[in-house]
């Protein structure tokens, strides 16, 4: 090992952590920005608040990191996130427990991923085409089978708070599936096929991967975690509405993804930065809407950061590969 | 002198009613090296598929080490320690050197986890052991040359323990100093003498050079087969030329 080879890994290297640290960086100076100008923002509900704008978009991303690194992305999982508590609150009107209603909610987001990806794998349909078609498809299933109302969430106060409506327990989760999902990207086989299939897909092929397998699995993984996320916040909020979540919550979970680093050109990307974009996100949410920012100002702002953190994953991508596209 | 690690007789394959390979044998030795020649279109592609598994002859017969086999997918050559370095080296730019060399043959521990420390240090220690040079396996293949790509994808190949192996064009489109360095490695490899190395190839003089035998192919036949000090760039040309007049004066 030549001295200048070391110094050429180690600029590489230093590239990366710069990519990671930057966003950390930008999100301690929101959270000083705007704790310093308002004096209710580190205060302990407003802390728990701001958990619970974090948390739902954190765990979505988990799965769309899957999917951006493997070269796919899923536009319906916001619509999953409203279907599954109608499944589990349906299930428990008809007489099954509540744990029971959660497996098949589960159960019922995994299929809607398979559907997602049996589609998008086998019959080649780009998913952001077939993502955009059960969009729609999903979200007039769960208006049709819900009548168009909200009702109430299920089971009793003490299990509500387990799920998340009390103090910080839904960020809890998100923390606990971030660190699985960042386990699995990083050490476990299937992580490093994800991300194989995502950088080489004929690479990976002829090397044996199973790349249906792994994207198919992605597509699954991420329903149901959009499923999840739509669980734990029906429990939050006590009502499940079949207009929660939907392109909003997807969009959040896709920027929060993007601006911490993860490549849309697919390959490569974190689950840690997911969580790290999922905060800044959260962070200016929360932090606007305490200053009094009208709503429409604050997604103009959320714009400009998306179309930022996009153009700097790009540019900081290409430099991080040595110049080349 | 030598025992024959592959021979193919009278391949034929037909995609449709189009002829790709109309009755070709070959074999190679362990040890050997084989350069195979001709243009597009030569069959060179589709005889390399044969061998490797992916396509399966129309009719004809393959054998390993002197006995019979039937190869019903890439995974079951693979098995029988064919191993084929393709154009597109089938690394992944954005995974460093080491998860390359162990791409779909992870080393794990007990937990299922990946063993990252194992993969780095069996990996550097297999690179030097080829003798081939990088400044770290932790470093990602997209940072490296395309002489140093190919080297790692050969690399890959003779460690997954390949007996017969194949490249696709190793020299292509890279400069005199890593074509050299491609060479070099090649021939370190047919120096261990338990490799048979098949390549394919389109320039005369590079193939020359490495190869024991040549073999060239023209529209899904060979025109030519022989030992490489025996022959020239200008008679190999001559026979190319010879070819195509024989192909107009049968089109007119």
């Amino acid at each position: 090992m030549s001295a200048s080879a070391l110094t050429f890994r180690q600029r590489s290297r230093k590239i990366f952590a710069l990519r990671e640290a930057s966003i950390v960086v930008v999100a301690i100076l929101l959270f000083v920005y705007f704790a310093s100008v308002n004096g209710n923002f580190l205060t302990t509900p407003n802390l728990e608040t701001l958990s619970q704008f974090i948390a739902p978009p954190a765990i979505i991303a988990c799965g769309e990191v899957f999917l951006l690194i493997c070269g796919e992305i899923d536009l319906s999982v916001g619509q999953v996130f409203a279907l599954a508590p109608f499944v589990m609150a349906f299930s428990v009107h008809a007489g099954l427990g509540i744990g029971v209603g959660i497996v098949l909610a589960i159960v019922v987001s995994a299929l809607v991923g398979l559907i997602n990806g049996a589609i998008t794998v086998l019959l080649k349909v780009p998913s952001f085409v077939t993502t955009l078609g059960t969009l729609f498809l999903i979200n007039g299933f769960t208006l049709t089978i819900s009548r168009g109302y909200p009702i109430n969430t299920p089971g009793g106060q003490t299990i509500a708070n387990i799920f998340g409506a009390a103090g910080y327990n839904e960020f809890l989760w998100a923390l606990l599936i971030v660190a699985i999902m960042h386990m699995v990207l990083r050490h476990r086989r299937w992580g490093l096929h994800t991300i194989a299939v995502g950088g080489n897909l004929t690479g990976a092929t002829e090397a044996g991967i199973n790349a249906a397998r792994i994207k198919i699995g992605n597509f699954m993984l991420t329903s149901m975690l959009g499923g999840i996320t739509g669980i734990l916040e029906a429990f939050r909020i006590g009502s499940t509405d079949p207009l929660a979540g939907g392109t909003n919550i997807m969009f959040l979970a896709v920027a929060s993804g993007v601006i911490g680093g993860t490549s849309l050109a697919g390959g490569s990307g974190t689950i840690i930065g997911g969580l790290i974009g999922a905060t800044v996100l959260g962070v200016l949410q929360d932090g606007f809407t305490l200053q009094g920012i009208n709503a429409f100002t604050f997604d103009m702002i959320i714009g400009g950061a998306i179309l930022i953190a996009m153009i700097a994953n790009i540019h900081v991508g290409r430099l991080n590969r040595g110049g080349r596209s | 002198m030598s025992t024959e690690a592959l021979r193919a007789t009278d391949i034929t394959k037909n995609f449709g009613s189009i002829s790709a390979l109309s009755g070709i044998s070959l074999h190679v030795n362990k040890g050997e090296v084989l350069g195979i020649l001709g243009d597009n279109g030569a069959g060179k592609s589709t005889l390399m598929k044969i061998i490797t598994g992916y396509h399966k002859p129309s009719s004809g017969q393959m054998f390993i080490n002197g006995e019979a086999v039937s190869l019903n997918s890439v995974d079951h050559a693979r098995s029988l320690g064919i191993e084929c370095v393709y154009q597109d080296l089938a690394l992944i730019n954005t995974l460093p050197i080491y998860h390359n060399m162990f791409l779909n043959r992870e080393l794990r521990n007990s937990f299922g986890m990946l063993d990252h420390k194992a993969m780095r240090k069996r990996a550097a220690a297999a690179l030097d052991d080829i003798g081939v040079t990088v400044p770290s396996v932790d470093d990602e293949v997209a940072l490296l040359s395309g002489g140093q790509r190919q080297a790692i994808a050969i690399a890959r190949a003779v460690y997954s323990n390949a007996k017969i192996l194949l490249l696709d064009e190793p020299l292509a489109a890279m400069g005199a100093r890593e074509a050299g360095l491609i060479i070099d490695l090649i021939q370190r490899q047919r120096a261990r003498g338990d490799i048979s190395i098949i390549m394919i190839m389109h320039n005369y003089a590079q193939t020359l050079e490495i190869a024991d035998r040549v073999m060239m192919m023209q529209r899904g036949t060979v025109t030519f087969e022989g030992a490489a000090k025996d022959t020239s760039v200008e008679a190999l040309l001559d026979i190319v030329r010879r070819e195509y007049r024989a192909m107009r004066a049968a089109a007119q």
